[in-house]
């Protein structure tokens, strides 16, 4: 079980927990995270080794027990399990949709600090609801803003404001973290750009660790060959955007 | 030359490894990349008449020695799962179906239409430990282990395989009856019901209380179980547990099972793990003079006659 330390608010529905543990991480990697007597689920560790957290956007039952939990109080944690983004090149883009920034905040971080020229794109609902805007600020990230309502930066989804970049800069390597449509959307501009991309993707899990096949997309494994998945990867996957398991293995549509 | 090819009652099984049900088998792509991964079979998930969520997470506690986990029998129902297994047959490796229902009637039902699936055989989970009125619920007695079996017999032509619980204190007893009810193979074992609890939360940790423990820790019960049923059945006898390198599997064939089944060995190993049995088991062979699996079934029994 590991401690929080600090509880904070990062918008109304998004909140980050900090832990007086440390674990190592890479971005987009993710623990499971245990809030005892309710539900257990998997978080992207949005902060890595001292002072690991976790970001989080309340949505369910667990999510909201979770809000719930103050500095002091105990959850249980095992991982982190996944691959993450691996570093290509030193011209970036970084789409983050919502929530999809929670794996996306450190991953900034990491790419300046090693020298990379970075574009972060960040999508949301309305101004309120912008997430790790100032963070990606402060790592040294050219901040893009798009909100569906128009309150803040350009009026539409993350990927019209994607389109745009892409069509006046030149990138080595997309990275994403999201809703799918936005990842499937930036998946076929990467194609028709011919630009390697990594899309972090998320599944039902139970076991986290590669073997009950809840999360399975075409044979792969969110679990364990993810949640990071290359252009190859990706555009084999028929289930993209289209169809993931319920609770009981069956196919139901996004 | 030395044969790794295995008969089980009739299936032609390349080598005798077989992917464990409730492993790697929620979807028929997954089962079809354990099958391109060398396992010689595949088992599928458990499957029952009506869709099911299964247990509220945890479903899983990661130990030092294997896991501890209470799945609950997740499935989409019959209906929904025979595309599953259509698409997993394109492995070209045998598929057994794997059933739970809550009597005999239902078992008898849903084996009639796992036949109709396409398998090549039948295995009826009489031992799952966590889930109410389902699996070891209905097979730790003999009578119910004997009467589900001809049941389930009567209603299909494919071999039947009843795979039974450690949770008793006499699994050749089972074996027997399952024997008597006319089961074609028996599959042991089952996961052993336990309970982790974590101090700090003051609680067990797993959604449903109550567990399975699976992997390296329930090798010597699942030995011991085979070595037993060995002597107690004529029926072939399907070992399981705790298996992940070709001298774990020797264990379980010495003690005198034909086939093996890999579960939790996923989890440690991947997928590799079916190859580098079957790699392991043919060194020995060559090693130590065996041309055919079938030789060194029961070797460990004391000369049978």
């Amino acid at each position: 079980m590991f401690t929080i330390a600090e509880h904070r608010e990062e918008t109304p529905s998004i909140r980050t927990i900090r832990f007086r543990e440390t674990l190592a991480a890479t971005p987009a990697q993710f623990v499971m995270v245990w809030v005892p007597g309710v539900d257990e689920f998997p978080m992207s560790a949005s902060f890595a080794g001292h002072g690991f957290g976790i970001t989080y956007q309340i949505l369910g039952e667990g999510t909201k027990a979770l809000a719930s939990k103050m500095a002091g109080d105990k959850i249980g944690i095992r991982g982190p399990y996944g691959n993450g983004f691996v570093l290509r090149g030193t011209r970036l883009l970084i789409v983050g949709g919502g929530a999809g920034m929670a794996a996306l905040g450190p991953f900034v971080e990491e790419a300046v600090a090693k020298g990379a020229a970075v574009d972060v794109v960040i999508g949301a609902r309305t101004a309120d609801e912008i997430l790790f805007e100032k963070r990606s600020i402060m790592a040294g990230g050219r901040i893009h803003i798009s909100t569906d309502d128009g309150t803040k930066g350009q009026r539409g989804l993350a990927t019209e404001l994607a389109a745009s970049l892409l069509s006046k800069e030149r990138y080595d390597c997309i990275y994403a973290c999201g809703p799918e449509r936005m990842i499937v959307g930036l998946l076929k501009m990467a194609t028709e750009s011919g630009i390697p991309i990594q899309a972090s993707l998320e599944r039902l899990m139970k076991c986290g660790i590669g073997i009950c096949d809840s999360c399975a997309l075409d044979g792969k494994h969110v679990c364990k060959d993810g949640p990071v998945f290359s252009e190859a990867d990706l555009r084999a996957m028929q289930d993209l955007g289209k169809t993931k398991l319920d609770r009981s293995g069956r196919k139901v549509p996004i | 030359m030395t044969h790794l090819g295995v008969d089980l009652c009739g299936l032609k099984l390349k080598n005798p490894t077989m992917l464990a049900s409730g492993v790697f088998d929620e979807t028929g792509r997954s089962m079809l990349e354990a099958a391109w991964a060398g396992a010689g079979a595949i088992v599928t998930k458990s499957v029952g008449a009506q869709p099911r969520h299964g247990h509220p997470n945890p479903c899983i506690v990661e130990l030092q020695n294997g896991l501890l986990n209470a799945m609950g029998l997740p499935n989409p129902g019959i209906d929904v799962y025979a595309a599953e297994i259509t698409e997993a047959k394109i492995g070209g490796v045998p598929i057994i179906g794997s059933i739970f229902g809550g009597d005999e009637r239902e078992i008898a039902d849903l084996a009639s239409r796992m036949q109709a699936t396409g398998v090549d055989a039948v295995e009826l989970n009489l031992s799952c430990p966590h889930a109410k009125g389902y699996g070891a619920e209905i097979g730790s007695t003999p009578e119910l282990v004997e009467t589900v079996c001809r049941h389930a017999k009567s209603a299909c032509n494919v071999p039947v395989f009843a795979k039974l619980t450690p949770n008793t204190s006499s699994i050749s007893s089972l074996a027997q009856a399952a024997e008597r009810g006319g089961a074609d193979a028996v599959v042991a074992i089952n996961t052993l019901k336990g309970m982790v609890i974590s101090p700090a939360a003051k609680m067990p940790i797993l959604g449903n209380r109550v567990g399975g423990l699976s992997g390296p820790a329930v090798r010597p019960v699942g030995v011991r179980s085979v070595y037993e049923i060995y002597e107690a059945v004529k029926i072939p006898v399907i070992g399981v547990g705790g298996i992940a390198c070709g001298n774990d599997a020797l264990e379980y064939i010495m003690a005198g099972a034909r086939a093996v089944q890999i579960g939790t060995g996923v989890w440690t190993d991947g997928l590799g793990v079916f190859g580098k049995v079957c790699r392991e088991l043919m060194q020995f062979m060559d090693e130590n003079g065996y041309s055919d699996i079938s030789e060194m079934v029961g070797v460990a029994h004391p000369a049978r006659p």
